[in-house]
């Protein structure tokens, strides 16, 4: 059989957008999925008859407008409902609401200080010119600043003017945001705890670090990218579930003549006179290629997929440093009818948005000081969406689903991530969550509960980290995953990346898969 | 959900249009009847009543107080008399207007300044190291503006003030029935006036006695349509319309000096320092990029142009405010932001930002018009502001 211009190993977002591109751009592709179903982390499943969940990522916020408008994903099924608000309900009874309209927003923010709520402005439009000033770095393989090579000095000299034309001030204030922590960040502009602490969890997502680590208010910034592109309105819930994104990206990509196939586990990668040649999947069946991407992590691509005899042992080294450390679970709940707030007790416009505990922020330090020495958050760190609230599908008519973020919930646990432990961890999330809304534990009909070992075992990814490695600093940009490969390419001839443990990395963004795409067509794939 | 106003169980009743709109988080009246239009009338004709208390207000009092807000504003706040009013933009230190608005001189160490935005941050931030404290009183403080010829008579009949001796922008104490209000004679409208700031328990009965003592004088409730129309014709700019404040702008294109905008007679440059005062010193001694003009449409251009296309001139009855390009020859010299028909004036006028020498009085132009979905080009000339002045809004 004539081998395939390019296989994908695995099917999740990242794999599905490098595919659709290929294909589009008239290349034979191969996605080869170990699951039964594609998705990867971005999947929705029917857990319980009737009640059906992303069970792992659950909102839709980063995803690139450039892949939606040139994959034409609306036209393949994506539709993405709007998050319009994020309540923190307050341990005294009261909450801080933030609500997508300027005046309902600054009349509630008023309430808890007249000065957060004119600072709520101010700090909008600096997080948008900052925004903007690295969106650019988004859609690009990142040079290396120590490289001489024409490529990187090409990039560089672009990214340089860039960045001058930022002027003095925004670009003093990119440095204080590549280097401060998020709480830091923010106390620059609000005195407000709750609003203060909402703001600063977007920097700790993903990584175990907490609001006051060093680094994490870049973190904010990438999560604020997700709002930079107002047209788009792509934050929000997708109708259906996340497995619908991908299910619309696979879509697009079977449209360009791309194959799917589930089910169909690689083993490992085929490696001809120091060239990728195709894949081995497990049983044995051997399929060819003339290029390999993986959208698998960093670890498991290098150290399984094609074995450290094959690879530079530095670079085998530098992949072991990279950090996972997976600190986030979920908590899936099938309820029999809406939870009740104190705060706020009759259903209304505040349950159809995210619902955030993070009512100060030595709060989540305190939930992140456990997570440091091996033990999970007594009292963590959730962000919930009520997702039958604005897709009645998701659930049986008059029931719900509720999906809840988790954070902090440490992969090395001391004494191991047991049944056990996995139990008393999901009674610990639903004791946090009754200490304001008490009629939640009457109202579950079913509970799951998603470990970062239960992640790593189901999807592959190591130690559970949703972001295929920590964003971090040291492994941002350039660094992602290690130098000198970091702009999609590998030790390996004809082996790609094309996950998120590549620049820019996590969240269900495709930038990865995208980029990877591209580089893989500019060396002529 | 939307804040009302103190006056609004005696608004909502009135607006039988259920023409609503927003103001700072507020819900104002549009207009009460179905069209604006006999409101308009009462502001030149009799008196109108508008509802302005979604200003922002702020009391700064303090030994500093005073010398702080001198800092703040462009003109000069020390030598202000007691019961003096400034009308003042302020700016950031590149001399780019973050708002304006007005500064009353309450007593010695007592200030009343009203804004557009809320500059609580912006005031504390200024006031660092001085003895004054801020207190933004926005909901506190009830305002409403009694405009129009017949505003001194109603206001003779509802209060004990001495009217006669208050003179323009100048406020005096009184009692309106058994309300205790600051009135001072100011406004939007170009017209005899007066602003008549009171607590916001208060404000019903006020308003009931400001209705009950205008009823023999037309005394007329007004909305937001009526206003604009009328502060156009007086040629008074509308932040956020007619100029981006320093504070929102995403780009510098967007912000405006006070020179730009026609407010160079409120920067005192004898002051030695206040924020933004280099960058305005150096911009004094050249000539501004931009004037703030008025322009008036040539009807007989606007007229052909209907004409061509079989039609009678179509005017714009309501103020429009989207950005309208103004040409001089084949180059475009500025834009229009805010224009419509003054039914007083028998006038179709605009308010327009120009470049240079475009900008002076008497120089022929032309505006974009749009005429049955095509993009046309009428003849329009530059006009001193305002274009409505009467004499007894000073007298």
């Amino acid at each position: 059989m004539k081998p395939y211009d390019a296989i994908i190993v695995g099917g999740g977002h990242n794999g599905l957008v490098c595919a659709a591109y290929l294909a589009r751009a008239g290349k034979r592709v191969l996605v080869l999925e170990r699951r039964d179903r594609i998705g990867g982390a971005a999947v929705t499943e029917e857990v319980f008859p009737g009640f059906r969940f992303s069970v792992f990522s659950y909102v839709v916020s980063l995803l690139r407008p450039e892949i939606i408008r040139e994959l034409d994903l609306p036209r393949h099924g994506l539709h993405v409902l709007p998050l319009e608000s994020t309540l923190t309900p307050l341990p005294n009874g009261d909450y801080l609401a933030q609500w997508n309209d300027h005046d309902q927003n600054r009349r509630e923010l008023a309430r808890h200080s007249l000065r957060d709520a004119e600072a709520y402005d101010d700090y909008g439009r600096r997080m948008h010119h900052m925004a903007r000033a690295v969106k650019p770095l988004l859609a690009m393989a990142p040079p290396d600043p120590a490289s001489l090579h024409p490529r990187d000095l090409l990039g560089l000299a672009g990214l340089g003017s860039h960045l001058r034309g930022l002027g003095r001030e925004r670009f003093h204030e990119l440095c204080r945001l590549m280097t401060m922590s998020s709480a830091d960040y923010l106390d620059q502009w609000f005195e407000c705890e709750p609003l203060k602490a909402t703001k600063s969890a977007s920097g700790i997502i993903g990584t175990l670090a907490g609001p006051r680590s060093p680094g994490t208010a870049f973190v904010l910034l990438h999560h604020y990218m997700g709002e930079l592109d107002g047209v788009f309105r792509a934050w929000g819930f997708a109708k259906g579930g996340n497995g619908s994104v991908s299910a619309a990206i696979a879509a697009a990509a079977r449209s360009f003549g791309a194959e799917i196939r589930t089910s169909a586990p690689v083993e490992r990668v085929l490696i001809e006179s120091d060239r990728a040649a195709g894949v081995v999947l497990e049983g044995g069946e051997e399929i060819r290629a003339r290029r390999v991407a993986s959208s698998a992590d960093p670890r498991r691509t290098f150290v399984d997929l094609v074995g450290e005899k094959h690879l530079p042992a530095e670079f085998v080294a530098a992949i072991r440093r990279y950090r996972f450390r997976g600190s986030s679970a979920k908590v899936n709940l099938a309820l029999g009818e809406l939870p009740r707030f104190r705060c706020l007790p009759q259903p209304g416009a505040h349950l159809r948005g995210a619902i955030s505990i993070s009512p100060s922020v030595e709060y989540l330090e305190r939930a992140y000081d456990q997570a440091k020495y091996g033990e999970f958050s007594q009292r963590p760190y959730l962000d919930m969406v009520i997702p039958s609230l604005l897709d009645p599908s998701m659930a049986p008519p008059g029931k719900h689903v509720m999906s809840i973020f988790v954070q902090y919930a440490p992969y090395r646990l001391n004494g191991g991530w047991t049944d056990a432990r996995r139990e008393a961890f999901g009674d610990t999330v639903i004791d946090t969550i009754a200490e304001y809304a008490p009629n939640l534990k009457s109202a579950i009909l079913h509970r799951q509960v998603v470990t970062p070992a239960d992640i790593e075992r189901t999807l592959g990814l190591s130690e559970g980290n949703i972001f295929q490695g920590e964003l971090s600093l040291q492994q941002m940009f350039f660094l992602r995953p290690a130098v000198p490969w970091a702009r999609y390419g590998t030790p390996i001839r004809d082996l790609f990346q094309c996950g998120s443990g590549t620049h820019p990395g996590g969240g269900v963004m495709g930038a990865s898969g995208r980029n990877a795409a591209r580089a893989m067509l500019e060396q002529g794939v | 959900m939307l804040k009302t106003t103190p006056f609004h169980p005696r608004i909502a009743p009135l607006c039988a249009s259920q023409a609503w709109r927003r103001w700072s988080g507020h819900v104002v009246a549009s207009s009460y009847d179905l069209s604006h239009e006999r409101e308009y009338h009462a502001i030149r004709a009799a008196a109108a009543l508008f509802d302005i208390s979604p200003l922002y207000k702020y009391r700064v009092r303090g030994r500093d107080a005073a010398r702080m807000l001198d800092h703040v504003v462009t003109r000069d706040v020390v030598r202000a008399a007691v019961g003096q009013v400034l009308y003042t933009p302020w700016c950031d230190s590149a001399g780019k207007v973050l708002d304006d608005g007005t500064v009353a001189r309450l007593d010695e160490t007592t200030f009343r300044m009203t804004s557009a935005d809320p500059n609580l941050r912006w005031l504390e931030s200024c006031a660092l190291g001085l003895d004054v404290s801020i207190e933004d009183i926005s909901d506190a403080t009830a305002a409403l503006a009694l405009q129009g010829p017949n505003a001194r008579a109603i206001l003779e009949q509802a209060s004990d003030a001495d009217l006669a001796a208050l003179k323009y922008f100048r406020i005096a104490q009184a009692r309106l029935g058994s309300v205790p209000v600051t009135i001072s004679r100011t406004g939007y409208t170009g017209d005899l006036g007066y602003e008549i700031w009171l607590e916001a328990a208060n404000a019903l009965e006020a308003w009931d006695a400001l209705i009950a003592a205008g009823s023999g004088y037309g005394i007329t409730p007004a909305g937001m349509l009526a206003l604009d129309l009328a502060r156009i014709e007086a040629g008074l700019m509308l932040i956020d319309v007619d100029y981006v404040s320093a504070r929102k702008a995403l780009i510098d294109s967007q912000k405006s000096s006070p020179f730009e905008l026609g407010l160079g007679w409120a920067v005192d440059l004898r002051k030695e320092r206040f924020v933004g005062r280099a960058a305005l010193a150096d911009e004094a001694r050249r000539e501004a990029q931009w004037q703030f003009v008025g322009l008036e449409v040539d009807w007989g251009s606007l007229e052909a142009l209907y004409r061509d296309v079989g039609l009678a001139p179509q005017l714009p009855g309501a103020a429009w405010r989207a950005s309208t390009p103004v040409y001089s020859g084949s180059g475009q010299v500025g834009y229009a932001t805010s224009g419509g028909w003054s039914p007083l004036l028998k006038k179709y006028i605009a308010l327009a930002h120009l470049q240079g020498a475009s900008a002076r009085v008497g120089t022929e132009l032309e505006m974009e018009v749009t005429v049955e979905h095509r993009r046309k080009r009428a003849a329009a000339r530059v006009v001193p502001r305002p274009f409505f002045d009467p004499e007894r809004k000073r007298a």
